[in-house]
């Protein structure tokens, strides 16, 4: 709050909960898996699987690790 | 025949014995002080924890008919069949973020449906029956679709009859069991059984992709033996990598059916039942676990390629069923007993998720339909009883169109379904969000988008089929001048949205009543353990609205 409006709504605090930046980063997991040029090829294999395969079972820790990111920064009392 | 597999059907059926009596006992378990309620029945009194939640959704998004259906896509089409994975990464963050808020308005004003929430935020009973009818209509060959995924093992396990009564006779049974307890006990139940129905598909798909590829020569030969199968097809879309014509066609459908699957009513009464918003957002990280078993999963279908499945004979004659290569493989590589674990696996898979779909479409009948338009002052012990019939009423009109109907019906049935669940999303997800639209254009939007998305489906033709030949339509419909393909539910979605904004500012232009808003920004974070959370008690918008003292 740096402007000081002399008529702030008293409901901003709670709404910051759910607006937190944070939530933003979940936008990577729900566009790079949507990205066929990252993952359309076969080299370079891995144990015998095709890019295709292993990059996005990859992208299943993508997911996880940005969505365990958020949530503990977005954690009652834990972001802000 | 079947003697040849009677350890596999022992095995199988002692398990099945065992899931059903921990059925009839799930009523007694975290037993209520009044299990005539809502609430209890068919929300399992918006209590579970991290772990129950953890099983039940998983065991509700991940059905019997998806650990048939995807290997057998990869089976016959190759690549595109693996959309299942992106499909279900990109789902989690969106209910991370969308879901989360239902929860919590739900939780402070008791609403149990989706259709609850929209009838309360448009101030209108047309859209929240619209939304009710819609996630009807969309689960009842869903569950259909269940019953195809046991069909599959049995016509392995060589359980087939002469007429038709003799063939449907074990589903028959096997539903007519999951219907008494489901009735007993309500989502109790499948939420019980998940926990045996899981841990058995997890062992069976570890032993499975360890040893499987040691027998088959490796990772490197089951790919070998896939991309040589689909060179020598003639079908120019199949092969192990994508191509030029189906990469819209594969980032559409599984951003589609992402947002298609968490409007299903299903999964939206999994998600209501848990205890807090924390237990949804920390799920949302160990979920995945299910779409890394998914992935492994659809490359079943590389193996059987690699194994040399040929799929049993279809219906018709001279076809094919693809959905019996999962079976036919472990029969084939492993031993009885095992293979038996494994059906029983794929069989009480096909209960957990049929168990939670009836209830859901129980509930919205209850809830938009029987008390909205039946008996206004029904009593939550009256919703909790009509909601127990109606479960029964639903279940057997899944079992009648699978005895009575091609099964092919249901599997058409369920590809509209995903699109035109979709058509609840302007009214649901960005309901959660915004009251921008304006409720007869959202349903301008919805009516639109239903058309558009049917006559696509209707235009879409496959070399076996004139119409409703899959979801993939071609550009050049349009007029593009393109070979490329895109999913139906999408576009017909996008363009719903689009006249739902159209119609709202014509509409606010002539200053058209908008209702009344039953909600307030703060109800969007309410969480477990704020005073003003009332489950059950606050039925009604217009008693939330009177002015405190």
């Amino acid at each position: 709050m740096a402007a000081p409006e002399p008529e702030a709504p008293t409901t901003a605090p709670t709404r910051a909960k759910d607006h937190s930046p944070w939530n933003w980063l979940l936008f990577i997991p729900i566009v790079v898996p949507l990205i066929p040029a990252f993952f359309n090829g076969d080299s370079p294999r891995v144990f015998g699987f095709p890019r295709f395969y292993w990059l996005q079972l990859a992208f299943i820790l993508l997911g996880v690790g940005t969505t365990t990111l958020v949530y503990q920064m977005t954690k009652k009392r834990g972001g802000r | 025949m079947w003697r040849d597999h009677l350890t596999e059907i022992i095995v199988f059926s002692v398990l099945f014995l065992l899931v059903s009596v921990m059925g009839f006992v799930a009523a007694r378990w975290r037993a209520p002080k009044d299990m005539a309620h809502l609430d209890e029945w068919g929300l399992g009194g918006r209590s579970f924890g991290g772990w129950i939640t953890w099983f039940l959704v998983g065991g509700d998004l991940y059905t019997a008919y998806t650990f048939v259906a995807v290997p057998a896509l990869m089976f016959g089409a190759g690549a595109a069949g693996f959309f299942a994975v992106p499909y279900t990464i990109v789902i989690y963050p969106l209910v991370f973020l969308v879901l989360v808020r239902l929860w919590s308005v739900s939780h402070r004003h008791g609403f149990v449906t989706p259709a609850d929430f929209v009838r309360n935020r448009f101030d209108s009973p047309v859209l929240a029956l619209l939304i009710a009818i819609t996630g009807i209509v969309a689960t009842m060959p869903y569950i259909a679709l269940q019953l195809v995924g046991i069909e599959a093992v049995l016509k392995t396990m060589g359980v087939t009859g002469d007429n038709a009564l003799a063939r449907h006779l074990p589903i028959i049974i096997a539903f007519a069991i999951l219907a008494a307890y489901t009735y007993q006990s309500g989502l109790r139940a499948p939420a019980l059984i998940a926990f045996v129905k899981d841990s058995l598909i997890y062992i069976v798909i570890l032993v499975a992709i360890v040893y499987l590829p040691y027998k088959l020569g490796g990772w490197g030969d089951i790919f070998a033996a896939a991309d040589a199968k689909f060179d020598a097809s003639p079908n120019p879309n199949d092969g192990i990598l994508l191509n030029g014509n189906n990469q819209l066609q594969y980032v559409t459908l599984a951003l589609g059916s992402a947002l298609a699957l968490f409007l299903y009513p299903h999964s939206i009464t999994g998600v209501l039942a848990s205890r807090n918003r924390d237990v949804i957002k920390r799920n949302m990280s160990a979920l995945p676990a299910y779409s890394l078993l998914l992935g492994l999963i659809a490359l079943l279908g590389y193996m059987a390629i690699a194994a040399g499945v040929k799929p049993l004979p279809g219906n018709s004659a001279g076809s094919v069923d693809n959905n019996t290569i999962v079976p036919l493989l472990f029969d084939q590589q492993f031993p009885d007993w095992f293979a038996g674990v494994a059906y029983a696996a794929i069989g009480i898979g096909a209960l957990v998720p049929a168990a939670i779909m009836s209830i859901a479409a129980a509930n919205l009948f209850t809830r938009n339909i029987y008390k909205e338009y039946l008996k206004r002052d029904a009593s939550p012990a009256q919703e909790a009883n009509v909601s127990k019939i109606t479960s029964l009423v639903v279940k057997v009109g899944a079992v009648a169109c699978i005895v009575f109907l091609d099964p092919q019906f249901s599997i058409d049935l369920q590809l509209i379904g995903g699109v035109i669940i979709l058509q609840t999303l302007p009214a649901v997800a960005l309901g959660l969000y915004t009251r921008w639209f304006h409720r007869t254009g959202l349903i301008a939007g919805w009516a639109v988008g239903m058309g558009l998305g049917m006559w696509m489906l209707y235009q879409v033709a496959s070399p076996t089929r004139k119409h409703f030949g899959g979801s993939a339509f071609p550009l050049s419909e349009f007029g593009f001048d393109t070979t490329r393909t895109i999913y139906v539910g999408i576009v017909a979605v996008a363009v719903n949205l689009a006249v739902a904004a159209l119609v709202t500012l014509a509409l606010r232009a002539a200053k058209v009543e908008e209702g009344v808003d039953g909600t307030e920004p703060d109800d969007y974070f309410a969480d477990e353990g704020d005073p003003r959370v009332t489950p059950g008690a606050d039925r009604d918008a217009d008693s939330a609205r009177e002015p405190v003292a």
